[in-house]
Formats: C-alpha cells, sequence, structure tokens
C-alpha cells in the first residue's frame, strides 16, 4: 500500500520508489529490489497500476509505474479508514502478571524487570531523536509515546498487585 | 569514584517517614534520574543529595567530603558556590530581566556586576532566548521562563546541578528542548546531574534512572 500511496504522487520509476521508500519508511532496513517489482508486478496485475512510458537507455529499458483509478480509489480507502484500535487487553505481559500472582511469584520483579528493559529502549530511541533527523524524531517519538503507555500500565499494575492478588487468588 | 553519595538515608517528617535507608550514588559527569510515584520520597531525597534538608540519619556525601554534618550557613555556602537548582515553575525573580536572573548566582557569589552580566549573556543565544535578555519573568512563556532557569543553574559552572521536575509545567514538546538542552549544556561542562521526574519521557534522557519507593532507592536492573 506504501508503494501504492507513492505512486499516487506521481508516477515513477522502481528504482525512485525503492529510494523514496528507503528515505522515509524502511529506517535502516532498505527494501529489496525484487520485492520492489514483485510487488509492482502484483499491482498491475491486479490492475491497480500499469506500466506507463518506457524510457529507453543504456542498460535495461525504465518502466514508469501509473496508478489506475482502481488502485487511487484503493488507496484513498486505506488511508481515510483508522487503524484499528488494539486495546490490548490480553498482553503476554498482563498474562505473566496474572500467573505470577496465581502461582505466589513475584510479580512485582518482573514489572519491575519489565520497567527497565521499557525505559532502556526509551532511552534508546532518545539518543535516536538527539542525533537524527526530523523523520527519524518522529518514528522515534512514535516508539516513545506507546511505551510510555506501557509503563503508565506498568506503574498502575504495580500499585494494584494486592488487590489484583486478592481477586486471583480468589 | 563519586560525585555525589547518599548511604543509608533516612528522615520523617513528624510521624510520617519519608525516606528509610535510601542510597544512591552517582559518578562525576553522569547524569541520573530519579523516578517513583507521588509522595514516594523522591523530590525528598534529591533536597539531601542537595544539602537543602538535613537527614535524620545515614550520610550525604559531596565531591568526597561529608555534607551532612555541616552547619547551615556551610551548606548555603556550598549550595551557592558547588550546585545549581531548577525548579518546576522555574522561580525566576520577578523583579530582575532574564539577564539578570541568569547572572544571580554568580553575584551572590560575589562577582562584579558588569562580569556577571557578561558571563550570563552567551547563554542567551546558547538556548535560543537571543532578544530576552531585558524581559522579566512575566514576559517569558513557560518554556522561555525555564531555559532562564536552567542558565542561571549551570552559569556558575557548579559541580553539580540538581532539578526537580524541570518540564513539570511544559507540554511535552517544548519539555523535550529544555531537557536537549540541559542534557547538552550538562555536558558540555561536565556538570553532574541529578533529575527528579515523574515522567518516563524525561528520564530518558538522563544515563541512568533510579525509582524511589516507600523510601528507599531501587536501581533499574537492565535485562
Amino acid at each position: 500500500m506504501t508503494l501504492l500511496g507513492l505512486l499516487e504522487r506521481e508516477p515513477s520509476h522502481g528504482y525512485d520508489l525503492k529510494r523514496d521508500y528507503d528515505t522515509f519508511f524502511s529506517r535502516g532496513k532498505s527494501l529489496p529490489f525484487g520485492q520492489v517489482y514483485a510487488t509492482l508486478g502484483r499491482l498491475v496485475r491486479d490492475g491497480k497500476i500499469v506500466v506507463g512510458e518506457i524510457e529507453p537507455g543504456v542498460g535495461p529499458e525504465r518502466k514508469r509505474y501509473v496508478i489506475t483509478d482502481r488502485g487511487a480509489t484503493e488507496f484513498e480507502s486505506w488511508l481515510t479508514e483508522p487503524v484499528q484500535a488494539e486495546p490490548n487487553l490480553q498482553t503476554v505481559l498482563f498474562t505473566k502478571v496474572v500467573l505470577a500472582l496465581m502461582l505466589d511469584r513475584p510479580a512485582e520483579e518482573y514489572l519491575d524487570t519489565q520497567r527497565a528493559t521499557h525505559l532502556r529502549r526509551m532511552k534508546e530511541l532518545t539518543d535516536i531523536k538527539r542525533g537524527g533527523n526530523l523523520v527519524d524524531v518522529m518514528l522515534a517519538d512514535h516508539g516513545l509515546f506507546h511505551l510510555e503507555a506501557d509503563l503508565h500500565w506498568i506503574d498502575t499494575t504495580a500499585a494494584r498487585l494486592d488487590a489484583l492478588r486478592t481477586v486471583v487468588k480468589g | 569514584m563519586k560525585a555525589i553519595e547518599a548511604r543509608d538515608v533516612a528522615l520523617s517528617f513528624g510521624e510520617t517517614p519519608a525516606l528509610r535507608g535510601a542510597s544512591i550514588s552517582v559518578a562525576p559527569g553522569e547524569i541520573v534520574a530519579i523516578m517513583g510515584p507521588s509522595g514516594s520520597g523522591k523530590s525528598t531525597l534529591l533536597h539531601c543529595l542537595a544539602g537543602i534538608l538535613v537527614p535524620d540519619a545515614g550520610e550525604i556525601h559531596f565531591d568526597g567530603h561529608r555534607i551532612d554534618t555541616l552547619s547551615e550557613q556551610q551548606r548555603s555556602i556550598l549550595r551557592r558556590d558547588q550546585f545549581g537548582f531548577v525548579f518546576q515553575f522555574g522561580q525566576l525573580v520577578p523583579e530582575l530581566t532574564a539577564e539578570e536572573n541568569v547572572a544571580l548566582p554568580l553575584l551572590l557569589g560575589g562577582v562584579k556586576r558588569a562580569a556577571a552580566l557578561n558571563q550570563a549573556r552567551p547563554w542567551f543565544e546558547r538556548l535560543g532566548l537571543g532578544g530576552l535578555e531585558g524581559r522579566r519573568s512575566g514576559e517569558l512563556s513557560g518554556g522561555q521562563a525555564q531555559r532562564v532557569a536552567l542558565a542561571r543553574g549551570l552559569v556558575a559552572r557548579p559541580g553539580a546541578l540538581f532539578a526537580d521536575e524541570p518540564t513539570g509545567a511544559l507540554d511535552s514538546l517544548t519539555g523535550e528542548q529544555v531537557m536537549d538542552l540541559l542534557v547538552a549544556s550538562a555536558r558540555e561542562q561536565g556538570t553532574t546531574v541529578v533529575l527528579v521526574t515523574h515522567e518516563a519521557r524525561v528520564a530518558a534522557y538522563a544515563d541512568r534512572q533510579v525509582i524511589v519507593r516507600d523510601g528507599k532507592v531501587n536501581a533499574l536492573v537492565h535485562s
């Protein structure tokens, strides 16, 4: 869908699409050319893009891909549909806490370890932000806010462990 | 080598214990964040480390010297000469201009007014406050006032900077700018920083985080 969105901007060659994808979306994990052309082939097959003018030159011919009305409609629909808000009520961590309480294991220690792991990752992301460009900053922020939300849950759960133990143990 | 150390510190306010055997050590130039729930004792610990409060039991050391046994006057001199402070609401002196506020620790330390202001002025460019030197605190935004407070905390090149919720009154973006500047400036000067915050995103700027819970310090063990 990302490649479709890049083509909605303007007709492009596969090379340009890969370059723009790597610049804005890959974050250190470059998109292989093979995957770019496989995806473009699939989009052509499904009628979402077509091959426009072919530019002759030294080496292989360069195909310029153009989005179709069908592709544009599908992209628009994807873009405007909100991402599912996942309540994450059954996270692994939640399961661990409940099981730890059931089994008289040190739930608070598990939460402390998780808190430390979250904070370490937050520090890594903060370091990325401090040395990065705006794209890095925004991506790191996304991770930081999610980790922070998890930490709020960890802190609140730690404060409620005694009450939760009563509920779990019956 | 430790710049700051608390050993088994206890302090009660009346019948209410705030610290119950808290221990922490901070290396020279290190930036440590003290986190913890409300009422856990984290600000009380900061005030003990900074020589503002005297513990009922335990020891506080700065730069190899015990400071909790010093007289009130000696601690006051220590704070003036060796420590910088940043608080949640800036606490600038409203009657003074921004540059006079920044120069204040130098003036209190006996530096002549012209020299103190000369030392204060470069901080305005450094912290993105150029042109605001003559404003009073009421004419500054929250973020600007906090950057002035940061400059005031660091202008005398203190051995340690104590920051109590330095971004607590700011929105997250402005708070991050203040933290960015705090970390960069402290690193540049080699200043040891002890920071109290309840915000994990702020604590993530520190080299190390510890949690105060029920008046004791829990070092976070990174797995």
